[in-house]
């Protein structure tokens, strides 16, 4: 079973994100911000990230960013889920090194469809 | 709905664009052509089916047709195709047309425009190895409403996620407020018009490689033969028609003939033994493999 670390301040989101991930067969770890969710990584890298752009604390990219400078943190499969759905922030997190990019609102269907394009499925 | 209206429905859908409605989809009338009557101001599918029959009103038979055929569609859909296209299918024609130096293509169920700009995508991918060449991609459909909207090229945030790879949408499509446009260069790599498939071919031209995909399954066995016999007719001897997952040839038309190990793909059926030009094709051997 792959895992999945979501990161999103939202309860709400993380919720909906985790029933969702759970269909598709994923273990699930929640974070509410960045630093938190680094941490965890730091722990124990997750096989996939779920990352929401603006957080309090440490936001998406910075987390993104910091992660990638983690010995093995070139692992996880990493796939923003926000509601920046301009150019220049897409750009951004491919740049920094997203995998996928997710505009909100999202469904089941999108995740999947995400998740299969980038082989976690 | 009576029966009377359901069977005048499925006669005229029948005739009128060759799909076979059966009594178990009659609950495809109701959810695709009540937002045609409420749209058309009319109160309902009987005030619908009444326009439709006294044949005064063309426009009101067309909307029916239209919403009835048209059919959802995605970026890089079922994304095997387009897999056997970019590494086995491309290949081959880039050596097999090098004197001509033309690839003809047709997606004959374009839709809003979702496969055919998939394919565009792949090609403008390959750079250098199509500079000079003459690359024709033609997307048909019977439905205007919808072609318009794949001759437009604007797409919801919905519709590019689904299938589209990120990297692919920030490089071929420009933000319009809350909408994703194909770029102009992109956009202007596919021509597209009205076709319907039980009309004449004659007026299409040749094409090497043929989408028919997720169509034929909405035809009786004969209508399908028809269609699979004119597209044959449209084909040289080395064309490739690509069909949807849940569809097939076999027990329909011995003019195709299915190609081991890609799923979906035919080529143009030979009286020669042995396997043909494109499977011993070095590229389509080693994706085959």
């Amino acid at each position: 079973m792959k895992s999945c670390l979501i990161v999103d301040d939202s309860k709400v989101i993380r919720m909906v994100a985790k029933k969702i991930l759970q269909e598709l067969d994923f273990e699930t770890v929640e974070a509410e911000d960045g630093q938190v969710a680094l941490d965890l990584c730091k722990n124990q890298m997750p096989d996939a990230v779920l990352l929401d752009w603006n957080m309090p604390v440490m936001d998406g990219i910075d987390f993104l960013k910091n992660l990638r400078q983690l010995p093995g943190g070139d692992g996880p499969v990493v796939v923003f889920c926000t509601t920046e759905n301009d150019v220049n922030h897409i750009q951004e997190a491919m740049e920094a090194g997203a995998n996928e990019y997710i505009m909100k609102p999202f469904d089941g269907e999108i995740i999947q469809a995400k998740f299969a394009q980038v082989g976690l499925l | 709905m009576g029966p009377g209206d359901f069977n005048f429905l499925q006669e005229m859908l029948k005739r009128e664009s060759g799909l076979v409605l059966t009594e178990e989809k009659s609950y495809l009338l109701e959810s695709r052509l009540i937002p045609v009557a409420r749209k058309l101001s009319l109160n309902g599918i009987e005030e619908l089916v009444v326009r439709a029959k006294n044949g005064t009103s063309p426009e009101v038979k067309k909307a029916i047709i239209e919403a009835m055929t048209t059919n959802e569609s995605f970026f890089f859909r079922d994304i095997k195709p387009f897999d056997i296209f970019r590494e086995a299918t491309l290949p081959y024609y880039l050596d097999a047309r090098q004197n001509t130096r033309k690839i003809k293509i047709w997606c004959a169920a374009a839709s809003s425009g979702q496969e055919p700009y998939s394919l565009a995508m792949i090609l403008n991918e390959l750079g250098p190895k199509i500079a000079g060449w003459n690359v024709d991609i033609l997307g048909t459909d019977i439905s205007t409403d919808i072609l318009d909207k794949a001759i437009n090229g604007l797409y919801t945030q919905f519709e590019v996620q689904r299938g589209l790879p990120v990297q692919n949408l920030v490089k071929y499509f420009d933000k319009e407020d809350e909408h994703w446009r194909v770029k102009s260069e992109l956009r202007s790599m596919v021509k597209y018009r009205e076709f319907n498939l039980l009309d004449s071919f004659a007026t299409l031209g040749q094409f090497d490689i043929v989408f028919c995909r997720n169509v034929l399954i909405y035809f009786d066995q004969e209508t399908k033969a028809q269609i699979l016999a004119r597209i044959a007719e449209c084909m040289p001897p080395d064309g490739l028609l690509f069909l949807g997952g849940a569809e097939t040839v076999l027990g329909i038309s011995n003019l195709f003939q299915p190609i081991p190990k890609l799923r979906g793909v035919y080529e143009v059926a030979s009286k020669e033994s042995g396997p043909s030009a494109f499977m011993e094709h070095p590229a389509v051997a080693a994706f085959a493999s």
